[in-house]
């Protein structure tokens, strides 16, 4: 008895001292660079405030970039001194990142926790590793919202992705983004070309004028925006009848402002959002930048940060703990881009087409769209 | 100076100068004037100097510093022979219009090129540059970084299937490494701090087996520098493999070698012969077929000198091909459109100024100063609101379901079902901006105007002059300084902003600075967004010297 | 006075007020009225309402009440370009953009008057301010005294009658000054223009005018000819501001026969003439010229009265000697002589006896 007890005792002296340690060769400072807005609110409130908790010294400091990530990063390194020690990006940024030498290359069954139940990280973030330097937080959608009030009357609400394109029952302003990404798959698929073989068309070049040939039918009926606040402030003002956006953005209009908005999940496109390790840091910062990342996106932080902003955490473990929203006390789950509901139709973002084809694409996009 | 005491006094060189009638004029103290005045004048100008040598530095390293970077970049092309430096060198003599692959020398370039800029995990920033002239290029290269390890293990399987020696990496270091290097890298430990010694060859084995010396020697300045462990005892990339191979089997006399394992040696090069190969041309079209067409090549050699005119090209709706420049596809043409947009956009802004600022800036220049500092107050307060929230201002006035189109509905001037566009289009553009750059066109008018004096006015009409020919006549000529100078300030502002245009000119109120953003922030084309700008400052430059040509740069007063 | 004049007046006012803020008058009640070339100049401390008056006369500024009349028409509501007054400007205000010959084609050029009919007139202009050789440069070419000519052909090349005048010497040094003053009133009566002058130089006003408007406080103080100005000053301001001028305060004792006897207030009984007193009784300021006072009493009437004064400071000063004295309380009393060979010269300490002639010695108000 005594001896266990002492036995017990001196190995949790041991651990304690370890931890100690390791406390003492991390950096006690954190520059975590997001999105700003509701988006990175979600991530201080599930992920850095319970961290802070738990390591009261270190300070976080967050910087609101994201947007412009890829270029400052790639500015930082040239000039040699990165300031960064967490970056939150999409995950074709990521994948940019990584191919630039910008990001580190992670290997998740060290850098990374396995699930509760003791599935791998590997396993149980699965297909969304889509880069060797990409550890992803969320699955969102880019789908779109329309104004109840404005369904013409003997009309059913907009369900499929091709009512987008049917300006004759569905009059009215459309919000598209500015680039071709998403526009150009949905085009194609609402001119016949099956949802299988959108990227094989879409590489040639007869199937990008298709793709631009479709949407130049809609071409006068839309405002193309570049951000993504504008979609839901085109809606709440009435500006516009249909448009696409991020589905936090469109969660928040509908349920948190109340405003005549409903959602079409028709052909959404999911894409990922997480996190990247710049190259080039310290070892202090590295181990501290590690050792949050290692807590912020177990299966319990990130279920968490479901409370506050309707995307689906990336880890397949965390989808039965999402549970209601912290402010409006309603259930998550059917909000998220993921649920089978929603989910009946959609695509995923393809980060090796668009990685080759994006400047190419892009080219044609922008000269079709500046005629 | 100092010792003032023996120092010659004026009068000594009053009377040096009446003793000596001829030659040169001499100073107090005997030298030639000349000489003295000159000397006085560089302290004076050395003084001068230093006084203002922190603004000078300060103006060399935030304004000409970057200038001359952007140019650099606009040109700079090294990545392609930094990273492919056997590659650029044997593409040399291929003939890129021939429709011919390249010979199997090329591809074996390629292979020790992109094996080793793989390990350094450049192979990719290679690629994403390459994209930008050829598609797929990105995805290429990735995919080539994993594959070709694929056709080196063929030779590292065979060659440890012999032996297991070739396993391990102090085998290796044992042959290649000189005996001094050995004992120092035996020695070293990583907790020294420092890197390991420096791989010093054995002598005369980088004649015997050449392609494995040098292939071995990228591995252990890799190992040593970016890894910072010690090449003596890691195993060897399996490119190292494929260049022993290739030594063997290519005549090497190994029996000439009598350092360390030299039974090793030539066990393995008597098995070589039979060893099961593969060509890097077959290596290539496994990882993809595109290696295996002539588009990728002839890329990679258009681009392959260290500087290169491609990004202008690219700005001018051009680009390089194996037969020389071509303009592009009628579908990709959008720069030259855009350039002459901004230009024309530029002018009708500075015009909307020079009309909006004019009576403004007059008023304010003929008020009692209390009455004008309050206005001046006013004109400059849109500099101290964020330059977002004044452009979200002009959107939430000039929606459709905005203030603008809601009055006029109300005033019955404009039916509720074809409401105004006024905004996502040019006229939202030269709105917003004439707004946001007005304050630039009163101010320099302003104090222009101010320097007027209002008698001038007075002698106009004394002398029979009716109020719109005396300005006309009399005022507006002394005010088109200011009107030059006011002209230049928004145009040049004009032609470079991006966030206005980008939130309220749609689709066709976009700037050629658009463009150059999403190049800096989004493609990374920073070579592309370099050639674009310098053209935007070329422009400039041009219109500043027709400027001077014209009206004379003389007459711009600021104030 | 301005009631004779009305009938062949050229320019007239007419009970004119101005107030530009509404509760002060700057010009009060002026009435004025000059003939056919005559050269009239309003004086006066700046403030007195000169300026405003020529600017009124002008039209670049509107009277708050009364009439303005131009060779019988009234001009009160006519715009300054339709008025045909030339204008000689403070600051000349030739026009910086155009050269000297453009500057003098400009009334021409407005006036629709033909190309060789305006180069000549320039031309004609120009050699009459001998400046035949400037034509072609810029304004800032010129030094002062040739923009001042530059000026005053400008205001003259389109013929006007009037030519009204803002204190045009006032930048120039004091040499070029007195040369420009007779250049200009030569000119003027070679063309028998008519001139209204605005000065603040009283040299430059008895030298030039036929006329001088004395102003002072919205109103004119007196209107003469210089000597009568200077010789004959109707109030104390006149006298004070023309010229140099000794003051002694005192009571009129009595007045008779056209001279009155004035105690002064130190008891000193003096002669002098009744000009605005006429009870005895009265406050006075007996004003008298320093070259009029004579310290040779011998050459004084008999039974003239006389003052005790005590030298203070001999000046030297060429062409005169300037002697101060300490008369009657004054400490500032100054008698002016001629340097003549026979000349006294006093020395400071010296008790002499002064006196004058008692019609150079004004009796005015007391102010």
């Amino acid at each position: 008895m005594k001896l266990t007890k002492t036995l017990l005792a001196t190995s949790a002296l041991t651990v304690a001292a370890g931890a100690a340690w390791a406390e003492s060769h991390m950096s006690s400072e954190m520059t975590l660079v997001s999105w700003g807005g509701a988006y990175q609110a979600s991530q201080q409130k599930a992920y850095s405030e319970p961290y802070m908790e738990m390591h009261p010294d270190v300070a976080v400091v967050w910087d609101e970039s994201s947007n412009e990530a890829v270029a400052k990063l790639r500015a930082m390194n040239e000039a040699g001194n990165v300031t960064w020690d967490l970056v939150d990006v999409v995950a074709s940024d990521a994948i940019r990142l990584c191919d630039e030498g910008l990001a580190m290359e992670i290997d998740p069954e060290e850098d990374l926790a396995a699930a509760p139940d003791g599935t791998s990280a590997e396993d149980d973030f699965g297909d969304l590793l889509v880069s060797d330097c990409f550890i992803p937080q969320i699955v969102y959608s880019t789908t779109f919202g329309y104004r109840t009030d404005m369904v013409p009357e003997g009309v059913d609400a907009p369900s499929q992705i091709c009512d987008v394109f049917d300006l004759e029952t569905y009059p009215g302003k459309r919000a598209l983004e500015k680039r071709p990404i998403n526009n150009m798959e949905w085009a194609l698929l609402c001119d016949g070309v099956a949802k299988e073989d959108v990227y094989d068309v879409l590489e040639t070049d007869e199937g990008q004028d298709q793709a631009l040939a479709k949407l130049e039918t809609i071409k006068d009926e839309v405002i193309w925006w570049s951000a993504g606040a504008d979609t839901p402030q085109l809606l709440a003002d009435g500006e516009i009848f249909i448009g696409s956006t991020y589905n936090g953005r469109l969660f928040s209009v509908i349920e948190e402002q109340d405003q005549p908005v409903a959602m079409m999940w028709d052909a959404q496109v999911f894409d990922l959002d997480g996190w990247i390790i710049p190259t080039g840091l310290d070892d202090a910062a590295l181990a501290r930048v590690k050792d949050f990342v290692k807590f912020a996106t177990d299966t319990q932080r990130l279920a968490d940060q479901a409370k506050y902003i309707s995307y689906g955490p990336a880890r397949a473990s965390s989808a039965p703990l999402v549970g209601q929203h912290a402010d409006l006390g309603i259930d998550m789950a059917p909000h998220m881009p993921t649920d089978p509901n929603n989910a009946q139709n959609t695509f995923l973002y393809n980060y090796e087409f668009w990685a080759d084809y994006r400047d190419d694409i892009d080219a044609k996009f922008q000269a079709w769209l500046a005629q | 100076m100092s010792n003032a005491s023996e120092a010659p006094t004026p009068d000594d060189g009053l009377r040096l100068m009446e003793s000596a009638d001829t030659g040169p004029v001499l100073a107090a103290d005997g030298t030639p004037l000349k000489r003295s005045l000159g000397r006085a004048l560089r302290r004076q100008k050395l003084r001068a100097l230093m006084l203002i040598a922190p603004l000078l530095l300060f103006v060399l390293l935030t304004f000409i510093a970057p200038i001359a970077d952007m140019l650099f970049r606009s040109v700079e092309n090294q990545i392609v022979s930094d990273t492919l430096p056997r590659t650029v060198v044997a593409l040399k003599d291929w003939d890129s219009t021939s429709g011919e692959l390249p010979s199997e020398q090329i591809y074996e370039a390629a292979y020790y090129d992109i094996f080793i800029a793989a390990e350094r995990k450049l192979h990719t920033r290679l690629g994403s540059r390459l994209n930008y002239e050829l598609t797929g290029a990105s995805s290429l290269f990735r995919k080539s970084g994993r594959g070709l390890d694929d056709i080196g293990e063929v030779y590292q399987d065979q060659f440890e299937d012999l032996n297991k020696a070739w396993k391990d990496g102090e085998t290796w270091a044992q042959v290649m490494g000189s005996d001094a290097w050995l004992s120092e890298a035996n020695s070293w430990g990583k907790s020294s701090g420092k890197l390991a010694p420096a791989l010093e060859l054995r002598d005369g084995i980088a004649e015997l087996l050449p392609k494995t010396a040098e292939s071995y020697s990228s591995f252990a300045n890799f190992v040593r520098v970016d890894d910072g462990d010690n090449p003596a005892s890691e195993d060897p990339w399996s490119l190292v493999y494929a260049a022993l191979w290739q030594d063997l089997t290519s005549g090497a006399d190994v029996s000439a070698y009598s350092g360390p394992n030299a039974d090793l040696l030539q066990e393995a090069a008597s098995a070589a012969q039979d060893f099961e190969s593969i060509s890097f041309t077959d290596g290539f079209a496994e990882i993809d077929e595109d290696w295996v067409d002539t588009p990728i090549w002839q890329t990679i050699k258009t681009y392959s000198p260290k500087y290169t005119s491609g990004y202008f090209l690219n700005s001018v709706d051009m680009k390089k091909t194996p037969d020389g420049p071509a303009l592009r596809d009628e579908d990709q043409r959008i720069y030259g459109l855009l350039f002459k947009r901004t230009m024309f956009m530029s002018l009708v802004i500075t015009i909307s100024c020079i009309m909006l600022g004019y009576p403004v800036a007059w008023i304010l220049a003929n008020l009692p100063a209390r009455t004008a500092n309050l206005l001046m107050i006013l004109v400059l307060l849109p500099f101290w609101t964020s330059l977002l929230v004044r452009t979200s201002a002009w959107k939430v006035m000039l929606q459709q379901q905005g203030v603008i189109n809601d009055v006029l509905v109300w005033l019955g001037l404009v039916g509720d079902g074809d409401r105004l566009v006024m905004i996502n289009n040019q006229f939202g553009t030269i709105v917003a901006m004439t707004h946001i750059l007005l304050p630039f066109m009163i101010l320099p008018l302003y104090s222009v105007m101010q320097t007027i004096p209002q008698t001038y006015l007075r002698a106009a009409k004394s002398l029979g002059a009716t109020n719109w020919t005396a300005f006309w006549r009399v005022y507006f000529p002394q005010s088109v300084p200011g009107i030059g100078a006011g002209s230049i300030l928004v145009f040049i502002l004009a032609i470079g902003y991006y966030i206005t245009p980008e939130i309220v000119g749609g689709t066709t109120g976009t700037f050629i600075s658009n463009r150059i953003a999403y190049h800096i922030s989004s493609s990374l084309n920073w070579g592309l967004a370099a050639a674009l700008g310098a053209i935007l400052l070329a422009v400039v430059l041009i219109l500043y010297w027709a400027y001077d040509k014209i009206v004379g740069i003389d007459n711009v007063k600021l104030g | 006075m301005a009631d004779t004049a009305n009938s062949e007046a050229f320019v007239e006012f007419e009970r004119v007020q101005k107030s530009y803020d509404g509760e002060t008058l700057v010009v009060k009640d002026l009435n004025l009225a000059l003939p056919k070339g005559e050269f009239l100049t309003m004086l006066g401390p700046s403030g007195s309402g000169k300026t405003t008056c020529l600017m009124m006369l002008a039209g670049f500024e509107t009277a708050t009440h009364g009439d303005i009349r131009l060779d019988g028409v009234a001009i009160n509501n006519i715009p300054p370009h339709k008025r045909g007054i030339g204008m000689v400007f403070q600051n000349y205000a030739l026009f910086p953009h155009m050269t000297v010959a453009e500057n003098l084609s400009f009334p021409l050029e407005v006036r629709k008057i033909g190309k060789s009919e305006r180069e000549k007139k320039v031309k004609r202009a120009l050699e009459m301010v001998q400046m035949g050789e400037f034509g072609g440069r810029r304004p800032a070419q010129l030094s002062g005294g040739q923009q001042q000519r530059i000026a005053l052909a400008r205001a003259l090349v389109f013929e006007a009658e009037l030519v009204l005048m803002d204190e045009p010497l006032g930048a120039l040094d004091k040499q070029l000054r007195e040369h420009m003053q007779f250049e200009i009133k030569r000119i003027a009566d070679n063309l028998g223009i008519t001139v209204v002058y605005v000065t603040h130089d009283q040299t430059e006003a008895l030298t030039m005018s036929d006329r001088v408007a004395v102003f002072n406080d919205g109103r004119i103080q007196q209107l003469a000819p210089p000597d009568v100005l200077y010789e004959a000053p109707e109030n104390s301001f006149v006298a004070q501001f023309i010229g140099e001028n000794n003051t002694l305060d005192g009571t009129i004792k009595e007045i008779a026969n056209g001279v009155a006897l004035v105690e002064l207030d130190d008891g000193g009984l003096i002669d002098a003439k009744p000009v605005n007193v006429s009870q005895p009784g009265e406050r006075t300021r007996v004003s008298i010229r320093p070259e009029r006072v004579e310290f040779n009493v011998d050459r004084l009437a008999e039974g003239s009265h006389t003052l005790k004064a005590e030298v203070q400071e001999f000046i030297y000063m060429g062409d005169i000697f300037r002697t101060r004295l300490k008369v009657a309380g004054n400490n500032d009393f100054i008698i002016k002589t001629r340097n003549a060979p026979d000349q006294v010269r006093l020395k400071p300490g010296e008790i002499v006896e002064i006196g004058w002639q008692p019609e150079d010695c004004r009796a005015l108000d007391a102010n």
